[in-house]
């Protein structure tokens, strides 16, 4: 799925305009804890998150994650902004719940990141 | 590549703006010089975690990233309170990381245990008073 669809299904709005709106993503990851995020996100899937500092780009491109979404309303702060910009990773602004923006996406056919535990990886 | 590539650089204590600036670059490093994208991203994962458990425990360190033919090897030091029981502090969910850092995303407790499942040898040496060393090293040829 297109990151510019999911855009439309949450009736969110771009934080700034890049070609990278048309990458596809089939994952996604929702979660404030970003260590969760580094342990269980798989590549090129779709962040979900309500924290706003500049680790979550740092976590999201550690990971070669395709795009952020902020849900609750959250504004990136201006730091993260510069470098999602300078990363050129797409950043979706979202005024729903976590829950509500998960379960949108879920029905509409993305893919939950499996949980591994280190005795089965 | 036959003289192996090494990279240094200082991490400072406490300094959130800045902690992860030394996974970003080794990362861009190892992407430069081709190696397969898991690859890449395993050792950013490690070197992410140990960066931000120099910044969060460690009172400041040094990163190193070394890339020779068949392995890459990253080394994190620093002379920080190191780790009392190392047996604990490999387990998932265990952390000392107090409030404010859990606030930002971090101190879950799965730094530590995440950067030995990326890894092919991690190899720690600490001790109360001493700091930590961190020895991490992904060969190239191996999965995870
Ligand atoms: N460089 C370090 N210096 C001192 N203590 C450390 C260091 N790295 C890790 N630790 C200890 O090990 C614990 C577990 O580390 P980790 O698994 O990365 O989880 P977290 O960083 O989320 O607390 C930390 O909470 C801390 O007590
Ligand atoms: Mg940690």
């Amino acid at each position: 799925m297109k990151i510019s669809k999911i855009e439309k299904i949450l009736q969110a709005s771009r934080l700034f305009d890049t070609a990278a709106m048309d990458s596809e993503v089939e994952y996604a990851f929702a979660s404030d804890l970003m260590s969760d995020v580094l342990a269980f996100a798989l590549a090129t899937s779709l962040l979900i998150t309500g924290l706003t500092n500049i680790q979550i780009i740092r976590t999201a491109t550690m990971l070669d994650m395709t795009g952020i979404v902020f849900v609750r309303n959250k504004r990136p702060l201006e730091e993260a902004i510069v470098l999602a910009k300078k990363l050129d990773i797409p950043i979706l602004l979202c005024q729903k719940s976590m829950f509500e923006t998960c379960g949108l996406l879920y029905q509409a056919g993305l893919k939950p990141c499996p949980i591994l535990h280190k005795e089965s990886s | 590549m036959s003289e192996p590539l090494v990279l240094e650089l200082e991490v400072k204590p406490l300094d959130f703006l800045a902690a992860g600036e030394t996974a970003t670059q080794f990362k861009e490093t190892l992407k430069s010089l081709g190696l397969p994208p898991e690859i890449c991203r395993r050792a950013a994962i490690v070197v992410y975690e140990a960066e931000m458990n120099i910044v969060i425990h460690g009172g400041g360190g040094v990163m190193r990233l070394q890339v020779e033919e068949d392995k890459v090897t990253i080394m994190a030091e620093d002379e920080g309170p190191g780790i009392e029981d190392l047996e604990l502090a490999m387990q998932e969910g265990y952390s000392s990381a107090p409030d404010f850092i859990r606030e930002m995303g971090f101190g879950a407790g799965m730094g530590l245990p995440n950067i030995k499942r990326n890894a092919n040898e991690l190899y720690i040496d600490t001790a109360p008073g001493k700091g930590t060393k961190l020895r991490a090293v992904i060969y190239l040829n191996k999965g995870r």
